[in-house]
């Protein structure tokens, strides 16, 4: 149970927050910290794919583009995971072995999270027991807007314990959340049952990830990570499909939370067409002519 | 009371909207002593974006029917002659003679409709069946090469210009065009005839500014599939011919002349930024008694 009013949560100041973001938006970064935050980029990335129509060939094609994103280009840094379903786990692992690449798995009925707590609970075991570094669960959205704020929480720390060594990466789906004061009031919630990481999306709704979306989840890591000196990380996903967005969410992590927050530990992008549009930028900052996707591998 | 006129921005022309340039940066081209006008100098960046939408136009413009091509050309000489007056003033005040500029654009007019009607027919025109010495079904068909960057004729500010837009965008390309440098009004005014006519945004694309500073980002695009160049300046060939063959961009080469001859009118121009494309299709039998497919 929690022991906290979730009411109570800080209010957002949405026009402050809009505010804050357009100028990061305006922001111009160029040669080597354009360079080092489009290398940063791709190392942070949670390489997915959850589709229906997903076979293992697939899972396998993913996990060989997260380890080589480029060949013809040496010295790139490889995604820090692939995300898949629970039941594509196994093979992902053995796929990703020895690489660094971590298997990332979506779980708890996702996207809808509409399912009885034991089916939940056994989906986050089978994908931790095949072998998952970190989970990826949603929470129940529809308990949320019905005010049962304890059953949410209750419900998360269920799954943190099922979850073991795994990481626990809490999807809020913040697209039906409806307004900044819920998503922040979720993600109080969700830190305060153990979530290492909070996430906007599934990416299966639109809005996905937006940049003041992520601001008011920064803003309410940073207030926990005072409270509390836990750090939890942060994973916008969905939308983010551009290198010049991706650098504004770079930015944005630095000015709110701070260069310990730069890394893959910390920060992850969920996307999959962003790796290519990333790769097309390094490669145009290397030889200073303009890509074509011709050029690059098939998402 | 006198009033005072009230003059055009010129601006650039990029997916269907009108920018300014990102850069910021204008020039100012003059004829006969006179001011044209502040022209946007276009950067390299302008010149990324606009291939960017030229790319993203180009697979739904291909699948577009021949016929519906040829409405939306049809449409551009529709919108274009009822802006007669304004062609012919801006051609005028651009230093030509009356008489030429009024023949200049009918010309125009004419050349669009004449594009518009080849464009459900040089498919046939340069398709082909081959013989074959196996039991396939040979046959050949001409495709889009896609992405097209056209360095407009620097003296011809618009039939030269329409004269290469047409073709390009007739076969199934799309395009990002630098218009004529010194004489770049008629370049923006028909990017306006273009936005009111159907022409779907991104599928031509029209930049103003120097053509020496854009040449080698033109040329060296990995996403542009084709490359016209209308002029004769050799040193800018040379470094187009380098620039080019990173991604073996086909180059070809046009005058810059006045457009008026009617060897501008012909499929050929159509079919020199269209790529063959070949079917080998096995049939069962070949034999006395007929084909068998």
């Amino acid at each position: 149970m929690a022991e906290k009013d979730y009411r109570l949560s800080p209010r957002v100041d949405q026009v402050g927050i809009q505010d804050r973001v357009d100028r990061f938006t305006k922001r111009s970064v160029k040669n080597e910290a354009k360079r080092k935050g489009l290398y940063m980029t791709l190392n942070m990335i949670d390489l997915t794919t959850l589709e229906g129509a997903d076979t293992d060939f697939k899972i396998k094609q993913l996990c060989y583009k997260a380890q080589h994103l480029h060949d013809s280009f040496p010295g790139l840094p490889t995604t820090a995971a692939v995300c898949v379903y629970p039941n594509f786990v196994k093979t992902a692992v053995n796929q990703v072995k020895g690489s660094g690449v971590k298997v990332a798995s979506v779980a708890t009925a996702f996207p809808s999270g509409h399912s009885s707590s034991e089916i939940k609970l056994l989906d986050t075991k089978i994908a931790v027991d095949n072998g998952a570094d970190e989970v990826d669960m949603v929470i129940s959205r529809g308990k949320f807007h019905s005010g049962e704020y304890n059953f949410v929480y209750d419900e998360i720390a269920a799954i943190k314990e099922a979850c073991g060594k795994a990481r626990l990466k809490v999807i809020l789906e913040t697209g039906e959340l409806g307004t900044f004061d819920k998503v922040r009031r979720a993600s109080d919630i969700a830190m305060d049952a153990g979530a290492d990481f909070i996430k906007t999306s599934t990416g299966k709704i639109s809005p996905a990830a937006t940049l003041p979306v992520t601001l008011v989840m920064l803003e309410a890591i940073k207030d926990y990570y005072y409270e509390t000196g836990k750090m939890v990380g942060m994973k916008p996903a969905g939308g983010i499909s551009n290198s010049k967005l991706a650098l504004q969410y770079l930015l944005m992590v630095k000015e709110t939370l701070g260069g310990k927050w730069l890394n893959n530990q910390w920060f992850r992008f969920g996307a999959s067409s962003l790796a290519n549009d990333v790769l097309m930028q390094i490669m145009k900052q290397e030889s200073g002519i303009y890509q074509s996707k011709d050029y690059f591998s098939k998402d | 009371m006198s009033r005072i006129e009230v003059l055009k921005t010129y601006k650039i022309y990029i997916g269907g909207k009108f920018p300014r340039t990102e850069s910021g940066r204008y020039y100012q081209p003059k004829a006969n002593g006179k001011l044209l006008g502040n022209i946007c100098l276009s950067s390299r960046k302008d010149f990324r974006n606009a291939t960017v939408a030229a790319r993203s136009a180009q697979g739904g413009w291909a699948a577009k029917s021949a016929y519906n091509r040829s409405q939306i050309l049809y449409r551009i000489a529709e919108i274009l002659e009822g802006r007669r007056t304004q062609f012919i003033e801006e051609l005028i005040q651009q230093g030509s003679k009356k008489p030429q500029a009024e023949k200049e654009v009918n010309l125009s007019i004419d050349r669009l409709i004449y594009f518009a009607g080849w464009c459900d027919k040089y498919t046939q025109i340069f398709s082909s069946v081959n013989p074959v010495a196996s039991s396939h079904f040979n046959f050949s068909v001409p495709e889009p090469t896609g992405v097209v960057a056209i360095l407009a004729p620097e003296e011809s500010g618009l039939l030269g210009l329409v004269s290469q837009i047409a073709p390009t965008i007739a076969g199934g390309n799309t395009c990002v065009v630098l218009a004529s440098e010194n004489i770049p009004l008629c370049s923006i005014t028909l990017a306006e005839v273009l936005s009111t006519s159907d022409v779907p945004g991104g599928v031509i694309n029209i930049l103003t500014g120097n053509r020496k500073e854009l040449i080698p980002h033109f040329s060296a695009h990995m996403d542009v599939n084709a490359l016209v160049y209308c002029g004769n300046n050799s040193s800018e060939i040379k470094i187009i011919h380098e620039a080019a063959v990173d991604n073996l961009k086909r180059v070809i080469l046009r005058d810059s002349g006045s457009y008026i001859s009617d060897k501008y009118e012909s499929p050929h121009l159509i079919s020199s930024l269209q790529e063959i494309k070949t079917t080998w299709h096995p049939v069962e039998k070949i034999g006395a008694a007929g084909s068998g497919y």
